[in-house]
């Protein structure tokens, strides 16, 4: 689809944005979640989006992976208009996600898990003819990814057998099989320990390498040691966009979410 | 023509009615509870048998009473024992279980009460007829199913707008996802849901067994019909079954009374080759000969359009 | 024990071995006990009951790759056995005429054709939705199917069906599929195409998915897929097998009716697949197998005999919900562990009381069936050759004290094997 907005325009010069949110809104019945919400995130950007409880973060998300339907507005995908979308053709623009709460397929094992994740983006599709233990590529890029979410010892548990923060770096492994460009990671650290919050981060860092990042996160600690910028969301609306130093001192931020973290 | 429009609407609201009798308890515990309960046809079945051992006894009053709340009381234990257990092994299971259901109860009814039909009547103080109309006499019987049926419409009504359970229950219907945070007694309000939702069941099963016949085979013959009402309406929306019970009831009611076929509107085809033989079938088959199929024809076509049914705003 | 192997063998899930002598093997003793069985079995009674039960164990495997493979609860899967069936018959009516060449061997491909463009127009209406809706859905379309066939007699042949005889066809290898045995092979050789062939299916990229689909369908939305369009294909390939099904039911009985697309031959399949075990690829051939025979042992015995099969069903759905293959491969474990024999005893202690409460029911049952239907046969009966009278107090009174205390103490029984059962298991995890 062509348009004919700034953002768009601009994509002739400078390379488009990886995701560029405008007006975008989201009601359920007469209850609106999200307000109309401007947000350009540039390819390569490490995107913390924090808020209080309610505020709209994870209905953000499933707006922009095409779980819901936004009720107005915009949303690009480098470049590339994919508001109402469903969430697998979003999927194939090169946008992937992680879900708050743990959203693996139980049943089959850790190695399957990622399999089934990687099989679209190497081509492979819907093939009903192909053994897949035969698909060499599929199997390397595998073995790389649980390596890489350091479960490659666990390849042949069930994946509903999993330890809670193993579950999690799954999870993680689920989104990134794909290749996508854009990240999407909601709350990936929530009922974390501190020590496996650390090693989450460190592995968020190793896995956004290459990628824009847009994350949901409580703690803030993790997050100013992690992204280029933060979003702060308040009842749906975005009161904020700043570098992380910013942010800690712009007093509105201060008043509406910290202060009350502090109070 | 009058004359047929006339009782046929009255007869296909009157058979929407016991649809919907049966349609709402069924609504009502998949709101709540997510399991579509496969035997609820089934307890239909159970009503009318208890209702005709009961009459025969003590008379058709008391069976009224009396049959609904033994079906109510088997429904708890079912849900009790049965369904809940089965609960944790997912949705399939569940389904599985009600499906496991409609075989026992059906076999059991054959044990106790044979294949034939019973000689369930009509009882003799409704036994007359309530009014002529052109030349038709209708029976008051089936005047005092409407009623009956309207009386129970009215009632539920006046339970889920004006009482605490019937706000729980609206509750379940727009929100199935907050059931679960009702709190310690859910599951005595899941127990009591399945017991009044298949004893209504039994209510229709009761009122309409002297009208139709009672016999094993009727729960078969009804439930595909009703599990297309629910679809139909939009699965877990009551006003939807509301509208499907009405709909498919006037539509069947009205193809059984046009015993016209495209050859009677047409003339006859003349085609003497083989492919003639097969399209004589479509080209003589009367509207009435029709009758069973349409409520399958009207599921298939409401759901090309209107995939989640007349007014289902869920997508399971 | 597979914890430490970096140097990955292809895992398969579903606890296959990844050993390739015993992956090829297993199919090799297939194929032996397949041509070896009418050696065995070889009365007429044994060899019908052997084609019957081949035809079913395609049905079976076909409805599984819904069930599951897929998650998917099909009431309506029958439609596909006789909608191939019917098309065979007239496959083969016009052979027998000369207009339609094509030698029998090969008509259970017009039943798959059949099977699969039945299944792309049904799925099409079908898999736009997902769990209960889906299952309302197929059992309305299998309705309108099976109305349907009343009212087209010329295709469906009304109440009596379509006959043919597979005597009439082409037979290029002189071969004239006249008596059984010779069409035992022939369902023997589609059987062990289709179980390859559907085995194959759930090892390619399209049969993982089908799985993901199962476990998670909004997941796999995320991760490129579209579900709708996994369900529409596993819809379209489960028409095509039980199509072959019904081309071969075409074949054995040399007649198809409107029966056997009906309500009850789809509640069948779905008890086969169940029984057997629908997480386990050789579940619902084993379910198949074990139905089938009971079928047909059961309504010789009694004539309550579906009565029995509902209560297994629904026993095997509230305490076995992985089937009988399931119950089999808990016992994989153990085995592993080699303490199998240490379990043997809670068996036995659980079987029991089971037996005695299993005993008790059905003369509950039988008891029932003679007092109220056959009673005008009078109240004399006999189980286990044991005569006695059906409205005396006596055999009331051991029924229910069977019954109820041989119920009791299966649960007990049950109980504490399940303990046992998970203390075995556990002590090696540990260790």
């Amino acid at each position: 689809m062509t348009s004919t907005s700034p953002i768009a325009a601009t994509s002739t010069s400078t390379p488009a944005p990886a995701i560029a949110l405008q007006d975008l809104e989201k009601s359920f019945g007469a209850i609106r979640i999200i307000c109309g919400i401007d947000l350009v995130i540039p390819a390569g950007e490490r995107h913390a989006v924090i808020g209080p409880n309610g505020a709209g973060k994870s209905t953000l998300f499933h707006l922009i992976s095409g779980h819901y339907r936004p009720t107005a507005g915009s949303i690009r995908l480098n470049g590339e208009e994919i508001a109402g979308m469903a969430p697998e053709k979003i999927n194939r623009r090169g946008l992937s996600r992680s879900f708050q709460i743990t959203n693996i397929f139980p049943q089959l094992s850790v190695w399957e898990n990622i399999r089934c994740a990687t099989l679209w983006s190497m081509g492979y599709r819907y093939a009903f003819w192909r053994n897949v233990e035969r698909l060499a590529d599929a199997r390397e890029k595998t073995e790389r990814i649980l390596s890489e979410i350091n479960l490659l010892h666990r390849w042949n548990v069930p994946a509903g057998e999993l330890a809670y923060a193993e579950q999690r770096a799954l999870e993680i492994g689920l989104a990134i099989a794909g290749d996508a460009s854009v990240l999407l990671l909601d709350e990936p650290m929530a009922g974390m320990s501190h020590a496996e919050t650390e090693r989450m981060v460190g592995l968020i860092r190793t896995v956004s390498e290459g990628r824009t990042l847009l994350m949901i996160e409580h703690d803030m600690s993790v997050i100013f040691g992690l992204a280029d910028k933060i979003s702060v969301l308040v009842y749906g609306e975005l009161l904020a966009s700043d570098t992380p130093e910013n942010i800690k001192s712009n007093a509105a931020v201060q008043q509406a979410y910290l202060g009350t973290e502090a109070a | 023509m009058l004359e047929i429009v006339f009782v046929s609407t009255i007869n296909g609201v009157l058979f929407g009615m016991l649809l919907f009798l049966m349609a709402s308890g069924l609504t009502v515990i998949f709101s709540m509870m997510g399991v579509l309960n496969l035997a609820h046809a089934s307890f239909y079945m159970l009503g009318a048998f208890f209702g005709f051992e009961i009459s025969r006894h003590i008379g058709f009053w008391p069976a009224l009473i009396l049959a609904p709340i033994l079906v109510a009381l088997i429904g708890m234990v079912v849900e009790r024992f049965g369904l809940r257990r089965v609960h944790r092994y997912g949705h399939v299971a569940e389904l599985l279980f009600t499906f496991g259901l409609t075989f026992v109860i059906q076999q059991v009814v054959e044990m106790v009460w044979g294949r034939l039909p019973v000689n369930y009547v009509v009882p003799p103080s409704l036994n007359f007829s309530a009014f002529t109309i052109f030349s038709t006499t209708y029976p008051a019987f089936k005047v005092f199913e409407l009623l009956t049926a309207v009386a129970i419409f009215v009632v539920l009504l006046l339970i889920i707008r004006r009482t605490r359970i019937g706000l729980i229950v609206q509750a379940a219907l727009t929100h199935p996802d907050m059931v679960g945070m009702l709190g310690h007694n859910v599951d005595r309000i899941f127990m009591l849901v399945f017991g009044v939702g298949v004893a209504l069941a039994a209510v229709a099963g009761v009122i309409a067994g002297p009208a139709l016949v009672t016999q094993s085979n009727m729960a078969g013959l009804l439930g595909p019909i009703l599990f297309v009402v629910v679809v139909v309406g939009g699965l877990g929306s009551l006003s939807g079954a509301f509208a499907a019970s009405l709909l498919i009831g006037l539509v069947q009611t009205f193809a059984v009374a046009f015993d016209i076929s495209l050859a009677d509107l047409f003339g006859p085809l003349d085609l003497d080759n083989a492919l003639g033989d097969y399209l004589n079938d479509i080209w003589n088959v009367t509207i009435a000969q029709v009758a069973p199929i349409l409520p399958y024809l009207l599921l298939v076509l409401v759901l090309i359009v209107r995939p989640r049914g007349l007014m289902g705003m869920r997508d399971t | 024990m597979t914890g430490t192997s970096f140097s990955l063998p292809p895992p398969t899930p579903g606890g296959a071995t990844s050993n390739p002598v015993l992956r090829y093997g297993i199919w090799v003793l297939v194929a032996a006990g397949l041509l070896l069985l009418p050696q065995v079995f070889s009365s007429g009674l044994a060899i019908s009951t052997m084609c019957l039960m081949g035809t079913m164990v395609i049905f079976a495997l076909s409805y599984n790759m819904l069930l599951g493979q897929t998650g998917l609860l099909s009431f309506g899967h029958a439609v596909f056995l006789g909608l191939g069936g019917f098309l065979t018959a007239h496959a083969m009516n016009m052979g027998a005429d000369g207009l339609f060449p094509l030698p029998l061997m090969f008509m259970p491909i017009v039943g798959g054709v059949t099977g699969l463009a039945f299944g792309i127009l049904f799925g099409a209406v079908c898999t736009r939705r997902a769990g209960t809706a889906f299952a309302m859905i197929t059992l309305g379309i299998a309705e309108l199917v099976a109305s349907s066939a009343l009212i087209l007699r010329h295709v469906f042949g009304g109440e009596e069906g379509i006959s043919v005889d597979r005597t009439e066809l082409p037979q290029p290898l002189g071969i004239v599929f006249g008596p059984q045995i010779e069409v035992y092979y022939l369902i023997a050789a589609w059987c062990f195409v289709s179980m390859l062939a559907m085995y194959a299916i759930t090892r390619t990229p399209f049969g993982r998915m089908c799985n993901a689909v199962r476990d998670n369908p909004v997941r796999v939305s995320f991760i490129g897929y579209n579900t709708t369009t996994i369900r529409f294909i596993a819809f379209s390939l489960a028409g095509l097998f039980a199509g072959i099904a019904g081309g071969l039911t075409a074949i054995n009985f040399e007649l198809v009716n409107a029966a056997q697309m009906g309500a009850a031959e789809s509640g069948t399949v779905i008890l086969m697949a169940y029984i057997g075990g629908t997480g386990f690829f050789a579940g619902p051939i084993i379910g198949a197998v074990l139905v089938t025979y009971l079928q047909l042992m059961l309504s010789d015995i009694t004539n309550v005999w579906q009565l029995y099969f509902g209560l297994m069903f629904i026993g095997i759905v509230m305490y076995a919900p992985n089937g009988i293959v399931g119950l089999l491969a808990a016992q994989r474990p153990l085995l592993e562990r080699r303490c199998l024999h240490r379990m043997i005893p809670y068996y036995v202690l659980a079987l029991v009381p089971g037996l005695g409460a299993l005993a008790g029911l059905s003369m509950v049952i039988e008891m029932t069936t003679q007092l109220s239907v056959s009673g005008s046969e009078g109240m004399s009966m006999s189980l286990m050759h044991i005569p006695f009278e059906a409205d005396s107090v006596v055999p009331w009174s051991i029924a229910v004290v069977l019954l109820l205390a041989g119920g009791y103490g299966f649960l007990r029984a049950a109980a504490v094997t399940r303990n046992a059962y998970d203390t075995a298991t556990a002590d090696r995890r540990a260790g």
